[in-house]
């Protein structure tokens, strides 16, 4: 079994009454894609606020890479290589695509302290942006801005930039919300293309897309992971089918 | 080259083509160039005092439109800066050190660290808070000045000598005072657009745009903001020493609220974000200024909402006017 690159060990968290994490324990080997589904509510953007920094946990903890990083600020998780995509597109509009994803690349190459030569002029930091855009399929869209875009491209520019850092982890939170069926069909031959080379951690209401892809599924529910394991595993769980499957499958 | 085929620049940032906004800023740079000019063939002393006070001011919204433009930072405590920069030279001309190059290195230390302290503490703060902080900092400087009994308190302290930098240049030379302004605002812009397009610069962009983005993506971002702040604050604890230099004197009333108002007036009115905004901005509202109070004394009731119209119909300022740029 490959060696474990994300674990997290009984991690809670209330917002006054209302239990979002709790005692959520998971071990992600390296190269692994896992899906969490649950319904509306489950504690899901918890979970992956918990896992970037931005939402400090009660108790519990989390090691990325066999290091302790429960306490470390966000931006420092990301420069370890724990990217994430987010679930309300909030990339920076007036910059173009390109521009976008060079940051990204920017983030990830030494501090940026530099004050004189111009960043859009720099190869090491457009050339990789170029490489992650045409991974995804964007590298035509590369001078548009991103006010521009259609939403799924914006999707697409999304994984593009959690790419360009060269990151060991994808914290991917509901990539297909909102997308055609084109789209999101691009989208799942783009993540079945990236699996294994990266550990994936993906949240989806997308049911179809997620048994297709994932190795391993979680199913979360109240803040509880009721059950863990392989597709087939999963669909046949019997608690799974009525606390998830039976509505979550009616509602998409 | 036709503009189809130009890679989508965002607007201010390229300075390659001549366009109506190159246009109009040659036509400024030049009628700036040529005022000592003017005032020596018409022996017009008051067009040259009244246009070094423009050249001043606007190196003083040049470091607030880094900031609060291109930032996001709006600070409403800029004024305060200024009157540091000329309090370090009223002070330190009082007290018989005269040499320009102790005064202006202590001015743009001071304003600097200043700053630092002022980023410290409201640059984890957002929106009207932010705001507040800024506010609330430049009223207590404000304050200290008024009880700077030694140095005039609220009447103020006149500057018997300018600053001194013998053998290189003659500050009570008008004209040369006057160039010399003039070259550093032109520096200055210089180098606000060498940052704003340096990697240091698309930080600072990004974060204005969606800060919690660019923690995401793993930018520090407090640490560059910060940067960033005391940058803008040294720039103008700089036109605060040549303010002073300018009017011989200091008082409180150079960092009274009202003036850090001034200042944001003319970055929005020549246009945030655009290189030569910050200049267009303090050229019109000076002038505007300067002309209504001949034609009225009731000259602010006519400015004020002047601006506001102007502020609320044109959202990239003059400069989005010229450009059919909205404002961003």
């Amino acid at each position: 079994m490959a060696e474990v690159l994300l674990e997290i060990e009984d991690l809670t968290k209330r917002f006054g009454g209302v239990v979002a994490a709790d005692g959520i324990s998971l071990a992600l080997p390296a190269g692994e894609l896992h899906a969490i589904i649950g319904p509306n509510g489950a504690g899901k953007s918890t979970l992956i606020g918990q896992l970037t920094g931005e939402v400090a946990p009660d108790s519990g903890r989390i090691r990325f890479g066999g290091q302790e990083i429960t306490s470390v600020p966000v931006y420092r998780r990301s420069q370890l290589g724990l990217a994430r995509s987010f679930q309300v597109t909030t990339l920076f509009p007036d910059f173009t695509a390109l521009d976008n994803v060079a940051l990204s690349v920017q983030a990830h190459s030494g501090h940026s302290f530099r004050f004189w030569r111009k960043a859009r002029r720099e190869a090491q930091l457009r050339e990789p942006a170029q490489i992650a855009l045409a991974r995804v399929g964007l590298a035509p869209r590369a001078a548009s801005l991103v006010a521009d875009l259609s939403h799924g491209e914006r999707r697409q520019l999304e994984i593009a930039m959690a790419l360009a850092g060269g990151p060991r982890m994808l914290l991917l939170d509901e990539p297909m919300a909102g997308m055609g069926p084109e789209e999101s069909a691009r989208l799942v031959e783009l993540l079945r293309a990236l699996k294994g080379a990266i550990t994936v951690l993906l949240i989806e209401h997308d049911i179809d897309a997620v048994f297709a892809l994932a190795d391993r599924i979680s199913v979360l529910v109240y803040g509880r992971i009721i059950a863990t394991g392989d597709p087939t595993t999963i669909r046949s769980d019997p608690a799974v089918r009525e606390a998830y499957l039976g509505e979550g499958a009616a509602d998409g | 080259m036709t503009v189809a085929s130009k890679p989508p620049v965002k607007p201010g940032w390229s300075f390659g083509v001549i366009t109506p906004r190159v246009g109009l800023n040659i036509a400024v740079i030049a009628t700036l160039a040529a005022v000592p000019v003017y005032a020596a063939l018409t022996g017009n002393t008051f067009a040259l005092t009244l246009f070094t006070r423009v050249v001043i001011l606007a190196i003083a919204a040049l470091s607030l439109n880094l900031i609060m433009g291109f930032g996001g930072m709006v600070s409403f405590g800029h004024a305060a800066y200024l009157g540091i920069g000329g309090y370090a030279i009223g002070i330190l001309a009082k007290e018989g050190i005269g040499s320009g190059f102790v005064q202006w290195p202590v001015a743009i230390g001071t304003a600097a660290l200043y700053a630092l302290v002022v980023g410290a503490l409201s640059l984890r703060t957002r929106g009207v808070y932010f705001i507040m902080i800024t506010l609330a900092f430049a009223q207590m400087i404000y304050y200290v000045a008024i009880g700077l009994d030694r140095y005039g308190g609220d009447d103020g302290l006149t500057i018997y000598h300018r600053s001194q930098f013998d053998g290189l240049i003659d500050l009570s030379n008008r004209t040369a005072f006057y160039y010399l302004c003039f070259g550093l605002l032109l520096v200055g812009i210089y180098l606000v657009w060498r940052i704003v397009n340096s990697r240091f610069g698309m930080v600072i962009q990004g974060a204005r745009s969606n800060e919690r983005r660019m923690r995401a993506i793993g930018f520090p971002t407090f640490r560059y903001r910060l940067v960033c702040f005391v940058i803008a604050g040294a720039m103008c604890g700089l036109a605060g020493a040549l303010l002073a230099n300018h009017t011989d004197f200091i008082s409180p009333a150079m960092m009274h609220w009202t003036r850090s108002g001034d200042l944001i007036v003319m970055v929005v009115l020549g246009g945030m974000q655009a290189m030569f905004g910050p200049l267009i901005g303090a050229l019109t509202f000076l002038i505007l200024e300067e002309g209504l109070s001949r034609l009225t004394e009731y000259s602010n009731l006519i400015l004020g909402p002047l601006l506001l119209v102007v502020a609320i119909s044109i959202r990239g300022g003059i400069d989005g006017l010229i450009t059919g740029r909205r404002g961003g």
